[in-house]
């Protein structure tokens, strides 16, 4: 039973971090509460179904284009409906409800309320140390490690990284030594929506698709940054599987109970928090926030 | 002056103004089939069902079909005139809010003015969809929820009030059981013949919702009625069946990964995957189950799975999947009804008919009685109702004789529940092969498995179930 706790903990943990990624950078980073990020995946994820299996063109293609849409999509819903208010944080937090909704609304209207699902990236499964896992959550871990690196050396080794960190931190003074703070915040929403769109047709194959699946997803990429912490990139990695791995051992240990496994795992971020209320690694101060 | 403000306020008021027009202009009454002007009156049956959903979907495409041939035919007697069916389509969005759809319930009884209710799945929402009915005393023909409890604790505890409650499809939890023991010797006696195992592992993987308790614990509880016999401490399926049960896994219906649960169940040496879902979860299962080549054979509930689309939904991957079912293209319940009507269904939706569209059968029930008596007063269409079967008539819409549906022939008990069994509705077994469905029960079906069940024999269109290849490798080399 541990082999399968610990393969199937893992998978399930990368999986949360490859859809906590883009919403750790947007909301633990740049401190935009942007609440629609999981129905940017599942926008990603749909788009994916609608050029492949609608419109027959190449998966791949679908996947970049599905990636591309998104982004725009997001970049627009940026430009039309957080920049007027972001000095606001709770309406642009009211706001972005609204928006996944009408994303939500949207898939309803055009996808119907019926069940989809998109090819895999790599069918089939593996086995380690005995116990199946299947190849698609494999690659989803790959990709969530890759893109945590490639996430933190941006915010560390570049000038942009740096910019942006500036803005969070403090936008008047961000502005006073020459940043522009509205395309800091326009390229930081385009990169999460980016890796929102990316763990989409990542986890996409993974799941299926529903116009209601993001709201399942929203709650947990919540629990995996608060846990984390806030601005916490390394948080976030450490929460998504500490919590992954709390939704498999219910499983293993409780199965009459394995649909009580998300309330296990914000259980979990409930007691962490009252021990140590900002996060697994939490900033206490704003100068050390990463 | 700043002109933003004052245009926001137009558009809004403007917006608003059009949004009350659009919501309270009447509707053109539905009559699908009717020629000529639609007349004042008219049996107004509402519909309801989570029509985003293919549940609803399918009820009411079930529903379209029946009008359609009733209106067709000149409507219903109603007094001294014919009149036709209107169909009400209403969405009660009840696998997401209980509340909506009680909400639902009240406005189309109040502002549309339904004479009768048809409909109703997830019984979480509808115990209070039937309540606000009851307050109207609205007949409500339930077709979609199963659990046994929605007429046996209402109709026979308080019969003045909820009388009006007759179930006409599916078969109730009980009967849904019944069957299943019926579709799980089939699997395990495959198991034993080509896997040689003497007593087979049984893991129970059931949605975490009402209608799926009853029959979990029947399947894997010690079953009360066993005390001081040898069969003391173990369930009805480990004492008729000679299986061990290994283990219940219960997700909830809208999982979206079973990986962890399916593992755990290999990890058991589990042979058979007993199966009961009706939620997306049975979407999750399909896909996943065979992608990771889980060495158990499937077999029990799973609505999704009486789709068309469910084989393209898993990409396949359900293949030698069974699945419980009221339709199966090919197999003939009622000779020279089912197989056609479902053709015919198949033909104008390009699906399956899932169990819903046994509303079907529910409007012609309804029209039939109507006609027979009349008159749409509900005490008198309830005392009609409860003799559906009893007859010895032949209906006005479908030469058939009373009570005769494509399910089966309709009977109802002293709860107004549907009654199971040879003869009446069924119920069949159906497997995923090539990317259709093959019915596999009843055939070959003799009494038990479970003492003093039925024999069904073989229905016309099935075929001997077959065991996975990978369960028969699997199991085989070790």
């Amino acid at each position: 039973m541990i082999q399968e706790i610990l393969i199937n903990g893992a998978a399930t943990g990368g999986v949360f971090a490859l859809l906590a990624v883009g919403f750790s950078l947007i909301f633990g980073v740049a401190r935009i509460i942007n609440l629609a990020h999981t129905a940017f995946c599942m926008l990603a994820a749909y788009s994916v179904y609608a050029f492949s299996t609608i419109y027959g063109l190449n998966f791949y293609l679908s996947v970049v284009l599905a990636i591309l849409l998104t982004v725009f999509v997001g970049s627009c819903a940026y430009r039309l409906c957080f920049h007027p208010i972001r000095e606001h944080e709770l309406a642009v937090m009211v706001v972005s409800v609204a928006l996944g909704i009408i994303i939500q609304q949207l898939m309803v209207l055009i996808f119907g309320g019926t069940f989809r699902s998109i090819p895999s990236f790599a069918a089939g499964y593996l086995e380690l140390l005995g116990v199946r896992i299947l190849k698609g959550h494999l690659l989803v871990l790959g990709i969530a490690l890759f893109s945590l690196f490639l996430v933190w050396l941006m915010l560390t080794k570049t000038k942009l990284g740096i910019a942006i960190r500036a803005t969070a931190q403090d936008r008047e003074m961000a502005s006073l030594v020459g940043i522009n703070v509205g395309w800091m915040c326009m390229i930081t929403m385009a990169m999460a929506v980016a890796l929102a769109a990316l763990a989409g047709t990542m986890v996409g194959p993974l799941i299926t698709l529903s116009p209601w699946m993001w709201l399942q997803l929203l709650v947990v990429v919540l629990a995996v940054v608060i846990l984390g912490g806030l601005g916490s990139l390394k948080g976030s990695l450490l929460a998504a599987f500490l919590l992954g791995y709390t939704e498999t051992a219910v499983v293993h240990f409780v199965p009459m109970g394995s649909f009580l496994r998300g309330v296990a795992s914000l259980i979990v971020m409930l007691i962490v928090l009252l021990v140590r209320p900002e996060g697994l690694f939490g900033i206490s101060f704003e100068e050390e926030r990463l | 002056m700043d002109w933003k403000l004052p245009a926001v306020i137009v558009i809004a008021i403007a917006l608003v103004g059009a949004g009350i027009y659009v919501a309270t202009r009447p509707a053109r009454p539905f009559v699908p089939g009717w020629s000529g002007p639609v007349p004042e009156e008219r049996i107004k049956i509402g519909i309801f069902g989570p029509m985003e959903f293919s549940q609803g979907i399918h009820m009411w495409r079930g529903a379209v079909m029946a009008a359609e041939v009733i209106n067709s035919a000149g409507g219903v007697q109603l007094g001294d005139k014919k009149v036709p069916i209107e169909l009400v389509k209403v969405d009660t969005n009840e696998i997401l809010s209980a509340a909506d759809a009680r909400a639902a319930v009240e406005r189309a009884i109040t502002v549309n003015k339904v004479d009768f209710c048809v409909g109703g799945f997830r019984t979480e929402s509808v115990w209070g969809m039937l309540e606000t009915a009851m307050d109207y005393k609205k007949i409500w023909l339930i077709c979609g929820a199963a659990t046994t409890e929605l007429c046996s604790e209402t109709v026979p505890k308080n019969y003045d009030r909820y009388k009006y409650i007759f179930r006409v499809t599916p078969i109730n939890s009980t009967y849904l059981f019944y069957v299943s023991t019926k579709l799980l010797k089939m699997v395990v006696d495959e198991v034993r013949e080509n896997l040689g195992v003497a007593k087979p592992k049984v893991a129970v993987l059931a949605e975490k919702l009402a209608w799926a308790d009853r029959i979990v614990d029947l399947a894997i509880n010690p079953y009360p009625a066993f005390k001081g016999t040898p069969y003391e401490n173990k369930s009805l399926l480990e004492a008729h069946l000679g299986v061990e049960m290994v283990g219940a896994w219960r997700p909830s219906h809208v999982a979206t990964d079973l990986t962890s649960e399916l593992t755990a169940i290999k990890n058991a040496g589990a042979h058979v995957i007993f199966t009961v879902f009706s939620g997306p979860v049975g979407v999750t299962f399909g896909r996943q189950w065979g992608e990771l080549q889980i060495p158990a054979a499937a077999v029990g509930i799973n609505v999704e799975a009486q789709k068309r689309s469910y084989w393209e939904e898993t990409k396949g991957y359900c293949a030698y999947e069974v699945t419980m079912t009221t339709y199966v293209p090919g197999v003939e319940i009622v000779e020279n009804l089912t197989v056609p009507w479902v053709n015919s269904y198949i033909e104008r939706w390009g699906d399956y008919p899932t169990y819903e569209a046994g509303t079907y059968d529910a409007i012609f029930l309804i029209a039939e009685t109507v006609n027979r008596l009349g008159t749409k007063n509900a005490d008198n269409v309830v005392a009609e109702l409860e003799q559906t079967g009893r007859r010895n008539i032949m209906q006005t819409f479908r030469n058939f004789p009373d009570g005769v549906g494509t399910a089966g022939k309709l009977i109802f008990d002293n709860k107004h529940d549907v009654v199971w069994g040879p003869g009446l509705v069924t119920g069949l077994g159906a497997q995923w092969r090539d990317g259709r469905l093959v019915g596999v029960h009843p055939y070959q079906d003799n009494t038990g498995p479970i003492p003093n069940l039925p024999a069904f024999g073989t229905y016309k269109g099935t075929e001997k179930y077959r065991l996975p290849p990978r369960v028969i490798e699997y199991h085989t080399k070790r």
